[in-house]
């Protein structure tokens, strides 16, 4: 070959994970059928019932094969296939073009399915554009079937190869074999493709959408996907395959490391029982947080629902969401966050007076004791949702006490009327603030006896302490988690729910820092809560060290000068325990 | 004839799966379904042409029966339209 020099695409990892192997190319030209004037409309409608019913069995079979490999869920996109086969503005509209326009039946399904596609395709929503996909699927199947042909298999395939295509269909990936088909690559789809979500669940690597050059590897062309950066090396040098086969090892061994963490409790060496929680905004996070073996959820910022939308979210809105999260956890720990607008979160239907300083103004729990008629809206929908799960309801930005004493008495009186209209409201929510306010940090000791529970807001209460907008590079050197200022902070946060038997949890970025993490351990932060990502190494890390070793540093890592010591120290000490 | 208007509140739309759940109910109905938003109006029997007609959350879009068991058709699939679905 004269054009040796190694080719690089990119693209969209849509399933990690790194593969060598050689290429197997996938030519599908879409087939147009012409249009033909038929005589008789009547048989010509019974030839379509009959590859419809045809592509039914078909799709029945391959609808039992994947709910086989994949379960139950996988093999739902058949369903759906076999739906659109009984949908009446598809199938029966096609009949009705062959008997009202006497054409034949390829060219009547294929207008009736393109006029479909074409309004799918167009669509904003992604999810919208993929069933676009199912309809070309599904109708080309019927059309195949209507010329005497099975559909073009990838299960034919019998050596190890990555697949290179344009797209795949739903049934082209599920009838992949994961011991043949190391990975595809395909030139168009996103992350929420249906063949993306399969290659997930058959753990194959894959990239998608990684453009136009994909159509220039041919088949036999050795090809490394690197389904981690959302690279594809065509034609790579010998020390590009053997870097590659070193980072395809290293990269299995840590996934199965961590994998047979996801069930596991966290507990550390010493027999130390800590909680690994996640952070959400939505409840499009849920999935992720499921995966990673998070055991609750620290922090639900609720704002979100508030935000890109033109009015302020319904009770009965606000409710059912609610009610969905705890349902989803199954009972465990879900801290859901009142309302923490203001700052950097603006809501434009709620026309706030602008600002000159918005982090040090009428944001958070101020605003909502300030805007009673919202906060009352958002507290009976949490009271009316508590029933469903472990409902913990959490302030934010509290101050002084009497924000918390007002806080609490609007949630009480809720409360009240709620039962008072027979409405059924758990017993045991727990009620906690937020501690990133100085103020409320130094006064824990007081909160101690007031609040059920405390999570530390490490990013807010960094930039109030260091009076540093962590959004201004010119100042961001002052953002240090570590610091010992805020390390003492912390610790007497801590302390203080500890005397009187509260747990403190932490919902910052900080939680999920593993130069942090140790420190937070050994000052006895009960609940960690961080992106769903973070968990199952912070878990891996807890379980393999002492709680009790690291509490005997606290007092000499507090004792120090600066960020960067009390990091080469944990460095350190994280070194050798290791070792 | 009867119809009324409904706001969707599930969070990720209307689509796939409840959209599947809709038209399965909306056929074991004798009278006519239709659904429409935006004066874009559909079968509401044809998951296909329910899901042209794009149904995010807060959307408002009317749904319309026709026939034998208009009011009950009426009750049930405007229920369904409101109601969040597992993901």
């Amino acid at each position: 070959m004269a054009n040796m020099i190694t080719r690089v695409l990119t693209g969209v990892a849509a399933s990690p994970g790194i593969a060598i192997a050689k290429a197997y190319r996938m030519q599908r030209a879409e087939f147009v059928p012409v249009k033909e004037k038929i005589g008789d409309a009547k048989s010509e409608q019974e030839r379509l019932r009959t590859a419809v019913e045809e592509a039914r069995v078909e799709l029945g079979k391959i609808r039992e094969l994947t709910e086989q490999r994949l379960g139950a869920a996988k093999a739902e996109i058949f369903e759906a296939h076999i739906m659109l086969l009984e949908d009446p503005d598809l199938i029966d509209a096609a009949l009705e073009k062959i008997e009202n326009e006497g054409v034949n039946a390829e060219y009547a399904l294929y207008e009736v399915a393109q006029s479909f596609i074409d309004i799918l395709s167009a669509m904003d929503n992604e999810l919208l554009r993929e069933r676009a996909a199912d309809v070309r699927d599904v109708s080309g199947r019927v059309i195949g079937r209507l010329r005497g042909q099975t559909h073009t298999a990838v299960s034919d395939i019998v050596e190890e190869t990555i697949v290179i295509a344009d797209d795949l269909t739903p049934s082209d990936t599920a009838q992949l074999k994961p011991a043949y088909v190391k990975g595809f690559v395909t030139e168009i789809g996103s992350r929420t493709s249906h063949s993306a979500i399969m290659a997930r669940s058959l753990e194959i690597p894959a990239i998608v959408g990684a453009g136009a050059e994909t159509s220039e590897i041919r088949s036999g062309m050795t090809v490394i996907l690197d389904a981690v950066e959302g690279r594809v090396l065509v034609n790579p040098s010998e020390e590009e395959l053997e870097e590659y086969r070193r980072k395809k090892e290293a990269y299995e061994r840590r996934r199965a490391e961590l994998r047979r963490l996801a069930g596991l409790p966290t507990v550390s060496k010493d027999g130390h029982r800590v909680e690994l929680a996640a952070n959400i905004g939505s409840v499009d996070d849920l999935q992720k947080v499921l995966e990673n073996g998070a055991e609750g959820i620290g922090l639900f910022r609720t704002e979100f629902l508030y935000m890109g939308r033109s009015s302020l979210p319904t009770e009965e809105e606000q409710y059912q969401i609610y009610k969905h999260v705890l349902e989803k956890m199954e009972n465990k720990p879900v801290v859901i966050r009142t309302l923490d607008i203001g700052g950097d979160k603006e809501l434009p239907y709620m026309k706030l007076p602008v600002e000159s300083n918005p982090f040090l103004g009428l944001r958070a729990v101020r605003l909502c004791l300030s805007r009673q008629d919202l906060f009352r809206t958002q507290l009976r929908a949490l009271l009316r949702a508590s029933r469903f799960g472990q409902l913990k309801i959490m302030f934010p930005m509290i101050a002084v006490v009497e924000e918390w004493m007002e806080a609490k008495r609007l949630l009480e009186e809720e409360k009240q009327r709620l039962l008072q209209e027979g409405v059924e409201v758990s017993g045991r929510i727990e009620v906690g603030m937020m501690i990133e306010v100085p103020a409320a940090a130094l006064a824990s000791e007081m909160f101690a006896k007031e609040a059920d529970f405390f999570s530390i807001g490490t990013n807010d209460l960094i930039q109030y302490t260091m009076a540093a907008d962590r959004m201004n590079e010119t100042v961001s050197y002052l953002y240090q988690p570590c610091h010992p200022t805020i390390l003492r902070l912390i610790r007497m946060v801590i302390q203080a729910a500890n005397k009187e038997g509260k747990w403190v949890g932490m919902c910052g970025e900080m939680a999920g820092d593993a130069r942090a993490i140790p420190i937070l351990l050994g000052m006895g932060l009960y609940e960690f809560s961080m992106s769903a990502g973070f968990i199952l190494p912070a878990r891996e890390f807890i379980m393999q060290t002492s709680r009790t070793e690291w509490a005997a540093y606290i007092d000499s890592l507090l004792a120090m000068r600066s960020q960067t010591e009390i990091e080469q120290f944990v460095q350190a000490k994280k070194g050798s325990a290791s070792e | 004839m009867i119809s009324r208007s409904f706001t969707v509140l599930n969070p990720s739309g209307f689509h796939a799966r409840p959209t599947k759940l809709f038209v399965q109910q909306a056929s074991a109905f004798p009278c006519k379904i239709t659904v429409s938003k935006n004066d874009k109006k559909v079968n509401g029997k044809s998951s296909l042409s329910m899901l042209t007609l794009g149904i995010e959350q807060n959307d408002v879009v009317t749904l319309e029966a026709d026939g034998e068991q208009e009011e009950q058709a009426l009750a049930e699939l405007g229920q369904l339209l409101t109601k969040i679905f597992e993901e």
